[in-house]
C-alpha cells in the first residue's frame, strides 16, 4: 500500500479560533480503497479536521494534496466539486423535500431548460438499489427512519462520483441490522476504491470495518496506525493520554442484593401508563440505587423517564415518593419533588446554547427557588465554579458560552445543572452517549458516588455493557413496555439483557 | 395507497384553502342575487391584481422562511416615482416603466445582501425599508400627483373580452402571466427548489453545497420586483401617485399567503395556494358589499379569523406529523 500513491495527504495543518489552537500541525493521508478511522476524544480536533476537509472552514496553515496536486478547499461546494463528500452525524439533508430532491439539489438533471423530474427520480431509484435499498423516491424525506436518511445522505455522496467519503459518527443512531447494513455498504464502496473516513464512538465497530486509523488529542496528531496491529487498551489510552488503570477504577458493580432489598423505598409507581406511549408499569426505586432502563432505540426507555419526570402525563396509575402521593403534570411538580431530568437530547432539550455555562448551571435551581428570588450573582459564581471543578469541565470558565464547549464537557453542566438542585433521584437519559471515554468514566465515576450519597439513579444508556457495570438492578423494555426486571448480581450477563430486549426466544 | 394519503395531508392546508374559497363563493352565490356570475369572479382577479402579484413574491420570501414587510411601502414608492415621472418630468412610459420596476428590484437586491451578509433578522431589515420606501414617497411629494397620460389611461381602462361576454383587465394578464412563470421557476429550476431547501434548513442547504447567498439575495429581489410590478399596476388602478397608497399591504399580503397554505416556519407552500389566499381576500370583500349594510371594516374582522384558524391548522398539521415521526 505505501507504493500506491495517497489519494489525499493532508500536512501541517494548523487551525486556531479565537483563543483556542483547534488543530496544530495535524496530518491525514488517505488511501483508495479503504476505511481509515478518525479517533480521539471530544475536543481532539476530529469534528474541526473534518470540517476543514469539507470546506467548512479554513486553514490558518498547511497544505491539502489531491492526487498529487495541491488544492484549497474553500467552500463546501468547492469541496464537492473536487469529490469529497460529507454525511453527517445530524443527518444534514432536507426533510421537506423529496428523497430524490435530496440527492440531486445542487446538480439537478435538466431537460429542455426544466427540471427532468422523471429521470431523476429513475435515477435515485437505481442509486438506493446499489445500497440495498428499496423506497418510494417521491416521497418526503421526513417519513422515513434515520437510517434511511442516512442511506439517501450516502447516495447523494455516491451521486457527486465521491472519491472521499466521510462518515461523521453515522452509527450512533442506528441499531444492531441498520449498523450491519451500512456496513455492507461501505465494504461494496471500498471495493470501488473510494477512501471512506469514518467516525464512531463505538471500539467495535472501529476494529469490525477500518483498515487505519488516525488517532488526534487535544488538536494534535498521535500517530496513524493499521487497525489490526493495535489492541484496543493501547489505542485507548492514546485517545486519552493517560494510563488504563483509572479506567478499571470503577470496578464492576455487584452489590450484595439482600443489602440492596432492605434499601428504604423512594420512589414508587402503580400502573402508570401514557397510552399511545409506555403501557402501564410497576417500578420502585429505592435510596441510594442506580437502576437501569436497558432496550433497544424506541423501546419505551425515554417514555418512561418522560413520563415519571411529568415532561408528559401520564393518563393511568399511581405514584408515591416517600410514602406520599404525588401526580405529575409539569417537570416543574417533578422538580419541587426533588427530581431531576438530564435529557438525551443534549442540544434541543438540555444546552441553552447562547448562555454561559453559569447561567446554564443555575437554570433548574432557579426554577426551584421561584423567580423573584434572585440568585445573587456571587452565588451562582460560587456554585459554578465549584462544579466546574467538581466535574472537571474544559475550559474551566464560567462565562464560557456553552455552545462553545464539547459535547462531554456540555453533558457535565446538565449534570451539573441538576446536581445544584440537590435532587433525591436523577433521571439520566443516555448521558453518555456520544462523548469520549474519559468523560464516560467520569460521569459513570460521579453516579456511584452519588448513590453512596442515598441518592437515587435512574440511568438510561444504550451500552449494554454500562449498564451491567453500574447498576443495581435493570429493568428491560420492549415494545413500550417492561417486560423483565434482574437484579446484577454475578450471574447475570449481557447475554441475559440481550436476550430480554430483543424478545421472541 | 399510503403513499396517495400522505401526499395529501401534506397539500391539506392548500386543499383547505381551495375547499373554503368554493365553499364562500357558493355562500354567496345562494344567499345574494347576481353573485353567481363568471363577471364577479373575474372581478376577484381585476380588483386584486397587484396583491396577486405581490403574493407571488412573499410566496418564495416566506417558503425561504423569511419575511418581507417592505411590500407594501414599496408600491407607495413605486406609484409615486411613476407619477412624478409621468407628470412632473414628463418622461415617456417606455423610461418611466423600467425605471419604476427598478425601484423594489434595488431595494430588493439591498436587503436581500444585508439580511445575508450580516446575518440579520429579514423582519427588522424589511422593516426598516419599509420605513425608508415610505419616507422617501413622501419625499417626491406630500400630495397626490395624479396621472393623466394616454399610456396610463389605456392600461387602466382596456377591457379585454372574455367568452361570455365578460372581460378582464390588462392587469390581470400579467397578474396570470407572473403567477405562471412563479409556478414554473418554484418547481422546475434550481432557484426555486433552492429556495425551498433553505427553508427546510439552511444549515443542510450550506452543507450540500447550495448556493445561499445567492440564492437569498435572489429571493428578496424577486420579491422587491414583484412588489415594484404590483406597484405599476396599482398605479393603473388609482391612476395617481400617493405616499399612502397600500398603507398595510404588507400585511394583507402575509395574510393571503399564510391562508394560502404556505408554512410561516417555512419549507413547504405552493404559488396557487397564495393565488388562492388572494382569492378569498378578495371575495370577503365582495360579499361584504352585496351584503350592503356591513360595515367594511368587517373585511378586517374576517381575515383576522381565518388567519388564526389557518395558523392553528397548520399547527395541528405540524404537531401531527412529527407525532407520525416519532412513532414511526
Amino acid at each position: 500500500m505505501a507504493q500506491q500513491l495517497a489519494k489525499l495527504e493532508m500536512k501541517n495543518i494548523v487551525k486556531e479560533f479565537p483563543g483556542v489552537k483547534a488543530l496544530s500541525d495535524v496530518q491525514l493521508s488517505l488511501y483508495p480503497g479503504e476505511v481509515h478511522a478518525l479517533m480521539g476524544e471530544n475536543g481532539a480536533g476530529k469534528s474541526t479536521l473534518i470540517k476543514v476537509l469539507t470546506g467548512v472552514y479554513s486553514i490558518d496553515q498547511g497544505t491539502v494534496t489531491l492526487e498529487g496536486k495541491q488544492v484549497s478547499i474553500n467552500s463546501p461546494l468547492k469541496a464537492q466539486e473536487l469529490g469529497i463528500s460529507t454525511v453527517y452525524q445530524e443527518v444534514n439533508l432536507c426533510s421537506n423535500l423529496s428523497v430524490t430532491e435530496n440527492i440531486f439539489i445542487g446538480r439537478e438533471i435538466k431537460k429542455y431548460g426544466r427540471l427532468a423530474w422523471k429521470e431523476m427520480n429513475q435515477h435515485a431509484e437505481k442509486l438506493l438499489e446499489r445500497l440495498q435499498l428499496n423506497i418510494d423516491v417521491t416521497k418526503l424525506l421526513s417519513s422515513y427512519s434515520v437510517a434511511i436518511q442516512q442511506m439517501v445522505a450516502i447516495a447523494r455522496a455516491l451521486n457527486v462520483s465521491a472519491k472521499i467519503l466521510i462518515l461523521d459518527e453515522p452509527t450512533s443512531s442506528l441499531d444492531r441490522d441498520e449498523v450491519q447494513q451500512l456496513f455492507a455498504v461501505m465494504r461494496q464502496l471500498k471495493k470501488d476504491g473510494l477512501a471512506i473516513v469514518f467516525v464512531s464512538h463505538f471500539l467495535d465497530q472501529i476494529y469490525e470495518i477500518t483498515d487505519r486509523l488516525t488517532v488526534l488529542r487535544n488538536g494534535e496528531w498521535i500517530g496513524e496506525y493499521k487497525t489490526e496491529a493495535i489492541d484496543r487498551m493501547e489505542l485507548v489510552s492514546k485517545m486519552i493520554g493517560k494510563d488504563l488503570a483509572e479506567l478499571e477504577a470503577i470496578s464492576s458493580k455487584t452489590t450484595d442484593i439482600s443489602q440492596s432489598d432492605t434499601l428504604e423505598s423512594m420512589l414508587q409507581a402503580n400502573e402508570v401508563g401514557l397510552n399511545g406511549k409506555i403501557s402501564p408499569f410497576d417500578l420502585e426505586l429505592r435510596k441510594g440505587e442506580i437502576y437501569g432502563l436497558a432496550g433497544l432505540l424506541g423501546s419505551g426507555r425515554t417514555e418512561m423517564a418522560r413520563v415519571l419526570f411529568g415532561a408528559d402525563k401520564a393518563d393511568k396509575g399511581k405514584m408515591t415518593i416517600n410514602g406520599k402521593d404525588v401526580h405529575f403534570t409539569t417537570p416543574r411538580s417533578a422538580i419541587l419533588n426533588k427530581i431531576g431530568f438530564c435529557s438525551e437530547n443534549r442540544k434541543t432539550e438540555g444546552i441553552i446554547p447562547e448562555l454561559t455555562v453559569r447561567e446554564n448551571m443555575i437554570l433548574a435551581i432557579q426554577s426551584v427557588y421561584g423567580w423573584f428570588r434572585y440568585l445573587s450573582r456571587a452565588k451562582q459564581m460560587k456554585i459554578a465554579e465549584e462544579y466546574i471543578q467538581l466535574l472537571n469541565i474544559r475550559p474551566a470558565n464560567p462565562e464560557q458560552l456553552i455552545k462553545n464547549l464539547s459535547g462531554g464537557n456540555q453533558q457535565k453542566v446538565m449534570l451539573a445543572r441538576w446536581l445544584v438542585t440537590n435532587p433525591d433521584l436523577l433521571i439520566l437519559d443516555e448521558p453518555t452517549r456520544g462523548i469520549d471515554i474519559g468523560a464516560k468514566t467520569e460521569i459513570m465515576k460521579l453516579m456511584t458516588h452519588l448513590s453512596k450519597e442515598n441518592k437515587s439513579i435512574l440511568f438510561i444508556s444504550s451500552e449494554i455493557e454500562e449498564i451491567l457495570r453500574t447498576c443495581d438492578r435493570i429493568a428491560v423494555l420492549r415494545d413500550r413496555k417492561k417486560v423483565q426486571e434482574f437484579d446484577n448480581d454475578r450471574e447475570l450477563t449481557q447475554q441475559d439483557l440481550m436476550k430480554e430486549m430483543a424478545g421472541g426466544m | 395507497m399510503i403513499n396517495r394519503l400522505s401526499l395529501d395531508y401534506k397539500q391539506l392546508p392548500l386543499v383547505a384553502t381551495i375547499s373554503l374559497f368554493v365553499l364562500m363563493f357558493s355562500f354567496g352565490s345562494l344567499r345574494y342575487t347576481g353573485f353567481f356570475s363568471t363577471q364577479v369572479f373575474l372581478n376577484l382577479f381585476i380588483n386584486n391584481a397587484f396583491l396577486i402579484v405581490i403574493a407571488v413574491g412573499m410566496t418564495f420570501v416566506i417558503v425561504s422562511g423569511g419575511i418581507d414587510l417592505s411590500v407594501g411601502s414599496v408600491i407607495a414608492l413605486t406609484s409615486m416615482v411613476t407619477a412624478s415621472l409621468t407628470m412632473e418630468a414628463q418622461l415617456s412610459p417606455f423610461i418611466v416603466v423600467p425605471i419604476s420596476l427598478l425601484v423594489g428590484t434595488v431595494l430588493g437586491v439591498i436587503q436581500g445582501a444585508l439580511i445575508h451578509f450580516y446575518n440579520l433578522q429579514p423582519f427588522i431589515v424589511t422593516l426598516a425599508g419599509m420605513f425608508l420606501a415610505r419616507g422617501l414617497s413622501y419625499m417626491i411629494s406630500v400630495e397626490t400627483i395624479a396621472i393623466d397620460h394616454p399610456f396610463f389611461n389605456f392600461m387602466a381602462n382596456s377591457q379585454i373580452p372574455v367568452p361570455g361576454g365578460n372581460f378582464i383587465s390588462i392587469s390581470v394578464v400579467i397578474a396570470l402571466i407572473v403567477v405562471f412563470i412563479a409556478m414554473f421557476v418554484a418547481h422546475f429550476t434550481k432557484f426555486g427548489r433552492n429556495v425551498y431547501a433553505i427553508g427546510g434548513s439552511e444549515q443542510s442547504a450550506m452543507l450540500m453545497g447550495l448556493p445561499v447567498a445567492r440564492t437569498k439575495i435572489l429571493i428578496y429581489t424577486l420579491s422587491g420586483f414583484c412588489a415594484s410590478l404590483a406597484g405599476l399596476i396599482f398605479t393603473f388602478y388609482m391612476l395617481s401617485g400617493y405616499g399612502l397608497h397600500a398603507n398595510g399591504m404588507e400585511l394583507d399580503t402575509i395574510a393571503a399567503v399564510v391562508i394560502g397554505g404556505t408554512l410561516l416556519t417555512g419549507g413547504a407552500g405552493y404559488v396557487a395556494g397564495s393565488v388562492v389566499g388572494v382569492l378569498i381576500l378578495g371575495i370577503i370583500q365582495t360579499i361584504i358589499v352585496f351584503e350592503g349594510t356591513l360595515s367594511s371594516w368587517w373585511t378586517k374582522i374576517a381575515i383576522g379569523a381565518l388567519l388564526l384558524l389557518f395558523i392553528v391548522l397548520q399547527r395541528v398539521i405540524v404537531w401531527r406529523s412529527e407525532k407520525k415521526h416519532a412513532n414511526g
